[in-house]
């Protein structure tokens, strides 16, 4: 039972997933990737996408940042930053689990 | 309308008028349809292929009570084939067990499941259904077992918005992802006993001072969706998030609308489905065009800054209030007519007449077919 759920904090060491109920679906007719989740339609724009593409549960936090940093051939530490907000703030609305 | 309207996002089936319970604010119209004025499953089955194909991506699969439609669960699987997020918007009687696990395997996505009140006695005094408490529960439980999105909705008005605290304690209880606080919206069933309904003003700021305090203290945990009250507001809601913008409905006879009490209108013609390809429909009937976007607004919505925002309100209560469906929704402040809702509220009984607890049961006219 999630009766006592209780709210994740984000760390290095988390592996987020996305929430059992969350799709990550392309739509052709928008031509864009969309996150159904309940009652509600999310467009995440590119390094949205790329962060949700590795909640698998599996990848840590801190594996993701590297990758991306790799990807995106930025610094380490900004990317930390703000990988960690992004994850916090769909932790927060219950559509990614850490 | 200049150019051409984007493919809607989300629709909302009302599959049906039937429902064991007899809600006294009950949003469907007050002339119920019965069941054999209903479409037929293959019917249903047409609409959710062209929905998908037109670029919906959420189906409200609602009534009525959706349930009792022995096809619901061909409509899911139909759905969900071609990606199509699924929501069941139902009253949870009947549903646990074989019913849910079917629904489930169909490839159901979301439950929402209404209490008309947070304790068995509410319930059953609201719903006008004895053992609806008990079978909310289990089908809300059974929902969380299998691993579907579960969201607890809890319609308020002046006989249980004393209980929010015990919402909250309840859709915690049952590890639901989602509370849907939504005071009661004043049409169809609701505006005819908007009387008995309404909760007073004291009532309504400790709400929403309650709320506030549950939500930063649930970060994270559960999500607590709040539809203010109308009549307290200052700026009207964007119903339908704008007119045959994102959304439309769909009545249980294949009536095609842009919202669902827009059949208050009586200027509109509604087309039917079948006539002709749902994405017409949608792209140009002249009852979705009639007050899309903001080409149709009159003042004080014409000029205002706030006009893709809420894009002027409510078209049906504007009709209802202010006697023209293109004028600003007199909830707005900026409406000549805004008066008028403070008005409506003195005609409201006084607190002290609420007596939420005990067992009075107000002169309800409570829902049923061929009520008129
Ligand atoms: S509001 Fe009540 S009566 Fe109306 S459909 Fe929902 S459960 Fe049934
Ligand atoms: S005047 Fe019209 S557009 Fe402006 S806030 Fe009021 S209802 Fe909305």
């Amino acid at each position: 039972m999630t009766a006592d759920r209780r709210r994740g904090i984000v760390s290095a060491q988390s592996r987020p997933r996305l929430a059992p109920y969350v799709r990550l679906r392309f739509d052709p007719v928008r031509n864009a990737w969309a996150v159904l989740a309940p009652e509600r339609v999310l467009w995440p724009d590119a390094i949205g996408l790329d962060i949700l593409r590795r909640c698998d549960g599996k990848t840590s936090i801190s594996a993701i940042v590297r990758e991306l940093a790799c990807e995106y051939d930025g610094q380490g530490q900004e990317i930390d930053a703000d990988v960690g907000a992004f994850l916090q703030e769909w932790a927060d609305r219950l559509l990614v689990r850490l | 309308m200049t150019q051409a309207p984007f493919p809607p996002i989300a629709m909302l089936a009302e599959l049906t008028h039937r429902c064991p319970l007899q809600c006294p604010y009950c949003s469907n119209p007050i002339d119920l349809l019965k069941a054999d004025r209903e479409m037929e499953t293959e019917r249903w089955l047409d609409v959710f292929e062209q929905v998908a194909a037109m670029g919906v991506l959420q189906v409200h699969l609602s009534g009525g009570e959706p349930t009792l439609r022995r096809d619901l669960e061909q409509f899911v699987s139909t759905l969900s084939q071609t990606g199509v997020y699924t929501n069941l918007i139902t009253a949870g009687v009947g549903l646990a067990g074989i019913r849910l696990e079917a629904l489930a395997s169909a490839g159901l996505d979301h439950v929402q499941v209404s209490f008309q009140g947070a304790n068995a006695e509410t319930t059953a005094r609201i719903g006008r259904h004895s053992g609806a408490h008990a079978q909310k529960l289990a089908a809300a439980r059974h929902a969380r077992a299998l691993g579907l999105a579960l969201t607890i909705n809890a319609p308020i008005h002046r006989h249980n918005i004393a209980e929010i605290p015990d919402y909250i304690d309840l859709a915690l209880s049952l590890g639901a992802e989602r509370l849907e606080i939504a005071n009661v919206q004043y049409a169809g069933w609701a505006l005819l006993n908007r009387r008995y309904l309404l909760p007073d003003g004291a009532s309504i700021e400790h709400q929403v001072a309650t709320v506030e305090a549950a939500r930063a203290r649930l970060v994270g945990v559960l999500e607590i969706d709040f539809v203010v009250a109308d009549h307290f507001a200052t700026y009207p809601k964007p119903c339908m998030g704008g007119w045959g913008r994102d959304a439309f409905v769909i009545a249980p006879d294949g009536l095609v609308l842009p919202c669902h009490a827009a059949m208050t209108i009586p200027s509109l013609r509604f087309e039917r489905f079948g006539s002709r390809p749902l994405a017409d429909i949608w792209r140009d009937s002249p009852a979705f065009n009639a007050f899309r976007g903001t080409d149709w607004m009159l003042e004080p919505c014409r000029s205002c800054e706030r006009r893709d925002v809420d894009w002027g309100g409510c078209r049906c209560q504007a009709l209802a209030l202010a006697g023209d469906a293109a004028a600003a929704d007199p909830v707005c402040v900026r409406s000549p007519l805004h008066a008028r809702m403070a008005m409506l509220l003195e005609e409201t009984l006084p607190p002290s007449d609420a007596r939420t607890g005990g067992d009075l049961i107000p002169p309800f006219a409570f829902r049923r077919i061929g009520r008129t």
